[in-house]
């Protein structure tokens, strides 16, 4: 047999034309995972950041095109809309007041996509596509609007808790399902997940429509109740009444540290990563695997229901049905997991970075002078669009960052066979 | 031939990688009508040469002279036009479609610019085959056809686009030994048609039977061109390697104890449903090698798998040191004692993207030397791992090295010293030096008669004849999911070719 170490070195190289002509490179067939793996491997930090940089130049090319305005004054717009000039130290006066109502607000929304990202990055650790974070987010909100509604007379600590963890196990029990079904007939997640999300969908859409066993009856809209004073969460920046910043994000931020403390250092995560890498390998060193596509699913779905539970007992505290259809927070969790390269703290990051984008975006806070509404938060989803397509295309970011380590004068990546032996 | 003129000449061809001088003005040439063998061991350099003369890599330094005019290379399609054509061990083929379309993809006859011209294609595909005595049916799907024939295709292949140079990439490694000597009477009439051969490969033997002239290189550089009258396996060896080099494996006779692995009328379907182990029984007793011969196919996959609990029992019993066992998942057969090394360590002996600590613990990161409550402890995988790579002579890595950066040699160490330092009672090793260089080879057939020697059953289950007439004490030949024989360990090789393609059957035994 021969030497398997060149074959691979190839493949790690930047000539795509020639590699297309050779035929050692056509055996190779990736799985998510090991794609992930050697996307992780070869760009570190810097990658990411091309990605994000070329995602937003593409933006400003469409918004230069389209308005013929200056992609820099708009980028400045949604920078202030998102309230992160709030950090500077010569924003005052009105305008830092602004801006801190801004800032709460980029802050809501990234408290929720570090969950909805999280989602997807445990799941792909596993090997595994969760693309129904919406549903979990949904099914985690749904019920926690019933649970901070329903029991009202629980003392205020109790309360919340309990929401929170029924609406977390909520999003659990939806996306188990999909890992059940994976593990035992071998149901591929993809297409599982995307139909519980429909279903998720549509029970909200029954439940909090008129009539519906959930619908506000002192009102005539299709709109939930309102969770009771006790479930809700404590405000500590901002106003409560204007939806100021509440403690969920301290519980997201933990969930981070929650998620890389699992990955590296339980036997759960050395058997998920193992999974996720090679499943094979895993079965024949005595793991589990489709206890392991269970558990890491359920997981996954635990950190959307999270994300949906906080939202509902944090500053919305009633589920309406337009907001069932029209929510997003867990498809944009699979680009701010993508973006993160699944790891804590790169979806921290992007999370930060997606949320300030959404904020920023929204038409209510830009002047109409330096940004058309209509592009407002279509920017958004064109940036969101660009950074999947980006990341998904991983050979062409590694070929431009191929191309500019070769600028420097270097050919290839090391050889690892030759230095080995 | 010795004075005829040179069809191919590398000159001082230098290839340098970050780190790593892979080729060192290396001079390399082949005559009209020879057959040239490269030799060295994995990692020599000897791909990166054949890439730079196929145009996939460009050298640093150096040059290269296709019939005496000099060539610049720089893409396959460069080199197709040159005449030079390459067999990779992994073929490049469409399993759905024909013999015939598969090579004359890309350069396909047409009828009235855009129809395929179907016949047409058969035709001349015939025509080349009859020519050259490579019989394969055009008219059948590759999906269809045996390896050795999918070879012949790919051989084919490159003589359509009118090579007359072919570069062929370790091509026994994939072939029966029968397979085997129909390729080299396919490169003799390659030959007395005028063709020249480059002939990649460490395997010694079939090197000297075939090859006229061979070259070895060893690190990058040319170390010695000879012709195959002048060498000798020792001396091929020895220049491979840089020392002397044991090819014969040095052992006592065996001392076999109480049996630890008995199987019994074992029976197992392959993943299609179908019986590939039809009623296997056999026993290995405490320090033996027991072997078992056969060709690729016959069950050996299926059976490993069984006894490991990796596939289902459709019926039969499995007694690990007395213990029986009926479905028995992998983690119970780990725990009763079975050592595994697995025939292909990068689909199942290792996660290539987990670190060697993190591979090391893959059996048991769940016990306590490794986690308590599920809580793992990285720091003693690393010290851990650091003894065992120590101790097992594993190079080229550190603990956090990601075992996908090893050589083949030292990732299987790695995949050794985890199964042989769990103590099991019973070891299966499966192909256990494939796709290893002599260096390597010396070492694991040492190890595993040493574990022998320490009282382990050991169940040896290998493609190569040679490795089991060089290392098991008693031999059971496969075929078709039975035993069809016993054989003491100086059988002969035709003996057993013969009883592993099913000829000459005696009667079945019992063990």
């Amino acid at each position: 047999m021969s030497e398997q170490e060149p074959e691979r070195r190839e493949l790690a190289e930047p000539d795509t034309p020639e590699r297309a002509e050779h035929p050692t490179g056509g055996d190779y067939a990736p799985s998510v995972a090991a794609r992930l793996a050697l996307f992780q491997r070869a760009g570190g930090i810097l990658t990411p950041l091309l990605t994000a940089v070329v995602a937003f130049f593409v933006g400003g090319l469409v918004v230069l095109v389209t308005t013929g305005k200056n992609p820099l004054r708009t980028y400045e717009a949604i920078f202030n809309g998102s309230g992160l000039n709030w950090l500077f130290p010569w924003v005052r006066g009105e305008e830092r007041f602004l801006a801190g109502l801004n800032l709460q607000q980029t802050l809501l929304l990234t408290t929720a996509l570090i969950l909805t990202g999280l989602a997807v990055a445990f799941a792909f650790r596993c090997g595994l596509f969760n693309i129904g974070g919406q549903g979990q987010y949904l099914a985690g909100a749904i019920v926690a609007v019933w649970v901070g509604g329903a029991l009202s007379g629980l003392p205020r600590v109790a309360h919340v808790v309990l929401a929170i963890v029924i609406g977390a196990l909520a999003g659990a029990v939806l996306a188990g399902i999909a890992g059940l079904l994976k593990a035992t007939v071998g149901a591929h997640e993809v297409i599982t997940t995307i139909m519980l999300n429909w279903i998720v969908v549509w029970i909200g859409t029954y439940a909090f429509g008129l009539g519906g066993p959930l619908q506000n009856e002192t009102l005539a809209v299709p709109i939930s109740e309102d969770v009771a004073e006790t479930a809700k969460l404590p405000v500590f920046w901002g106003d409560p009444l204007l939806q100021g910043l509440h403690v969920g994000l301290f519980v997201a931020l933990a969930a981070l540290v929650a998620f890389w403390i699992v990955l590296n250092r339980t036997t759960l995560g050395y058997e998920v990563r193992a999974v996720g890498f090679n499943p094979e390998a895993a079965r024949y060193g005595g793991i589990n695997v489709p206890r392991n596509y269970f558990l890491a699913m359920a997981i996954s779905g635990l950190f959307a229901g999270l994300a949906g539970a906080l939202d509902i007992l944090g500053w919305q505290f009633r589920l309406s049905v337009s907001d069932v259809q029209v929510s997003a927070l867990g498809f944009i969790g699979i680009a701010v997991a993508l973006l993160g390269r699944n790891t804590a703290i790169g979806v921290g990051l992007s999370a930060l970075l997606f949320g300030a984008l959404l904020n920023g975006t929204s038409t209510r806070n830009l002047d109409p002078e330096v940004f058309p509404p209509e592009l407002a938060s279509n920017l958004t989803l064109i940036i969101q669009g660009l950074v999947v397509l980006f990341v998904g295309a991983d050979v062409l970011v590694l070929y431009l960052w191929q191309l500019r380590r070769r600028l420097r004068g270097r050919s290839a990546v090391p050889p690892r066979a030759e230095a080995a032996t | 031939m010795a004075d005829a003129a040179p069809v191919l000449e590398l000159r001082g061809i230098t290839k340098r990688f970050p780190g790593i001088v892979a080729n060192d003005a290396v001079d390399f040439d082949l005559r009209v009508a020879e057959v040239h063998a490269l030799l060295g061991e994995n990692g020599a350099g000897k791909s990166t040469l054949m890439n730079v003369l196929y145009g996939l890599y460009h050298p640093d330094e150096g040059e290269i002279l296709v019939s005496g005019k000099r060539a610049r290379i720089h893409s396959p399609r460069e080199a197709i036009e040159l005449g030079i054509g390459m067999v990779h061990q992994h073929f490049m083929l469409i399993p759905v479609m024909t013999v015939a379309e598969n090579i004359v993809l890309a350069t396909e006859p047409t009828r009235a610019g855009v129809l395929l011209n179907y016949a047409g294609a058969v035709e001349r595909v015939r025509e080349i085959s009859d020519r050259f005595g490579l019989a394969v049916d055009p008219n059948a799907r590759i999906e269809n056809i045996t390896v050795g024939q999918q070879q012949r295709v790919e051989i084919l292949k490159a003589l359509y686009r009118g090579a007359d140079i072919l570069i062929l990439d370790e091509p026994t490694a994939v072939l029966t030994p029968q397979e085997a000597g129909e390729l080299f009477e396919v490169i003799e009439s390659l030959k007395s048609q005028g063709k020249s051969i480059i002939f990649i490969s460490h395997k010694l033997n079939e090197v000297l039977e075939i090859a006229d002239r061979i070259s070895v290189l060893r690190r990058g550089k040319m170390v010695e061109t000879c012709t195959r009258e002048g060498a000798t396996e020792d001396s091929l060896a020895r220049a491979m390697v840089g020392r002397e080099v044991l090819l014969r494996v040095d052992k006592t006779p065996a001392r076999p104890a109480e049996p630890l692995l008995e199987v019994e009328d074992v029976r197992v379907l392959d993943d299609r449903g179908l019986e590939a182990v039809r009623g296997v029984s056999l026993a290995v007793r405490a320090g033996e090698i027991l072997g078992i011969a056969g060709v690729d196919g016959n069950g050996q996959s299926e059976l490993i798998d069984a006894i490991t609990g990796l596939r289902r029992i459709d019926s039969g019993r499995v007694r690990v040191a007395g213990r029986e066992f009926e479905h028995a998942s992998a983690r119970q057969m780990l725990d009763a004692g079975i050592g595994h090394i697995p025939e292909d360590r990068h689909r199942r002996g290792l996660v290539l993207d987990f670190t060697l600590a993190e591979n090391i613990a893959l059996h048991d990161y769940a016990e306590p030397a490794s986690s308590r409550f599920g809580w793992l402890f990285p720091r003693r995988l690393i010290e851990r791992a650091r003894r065992l790579l120590r101790e097992f002579d594993v190079r080229g890595g550190a603990p956090e090295t990601r075992a996908g950066a090893l050589s083949g040699g030292n990732q299987q160490k790695v995949v050794i010293a985890r199964e042989v330092s769990r103590n099991p009672r019973v070891l299966l090793a499966a192909q256990p030096t494939r796709g290893l260089d002599v260096g390597a080879i010396e070492y694991v057939h040492r190890r595993l008669v040493e574990e022998r020697d320490k009282g382990r059953a050991i169940l040896l289950i290998s493609l190569e004849l040679d490795e089991i007439l060089s290392l098991a004490d008693r031999i059971l030949v496969i075929y078709e999911g039975r035993i069809v024989g016993e054989y003491p360990p100086d059988a002969s090789e035709e003996e057993l070719g013969v009883a592993m393609t099913g000829g000459g059957r005696r009667e079945e035994v019992a063990v």
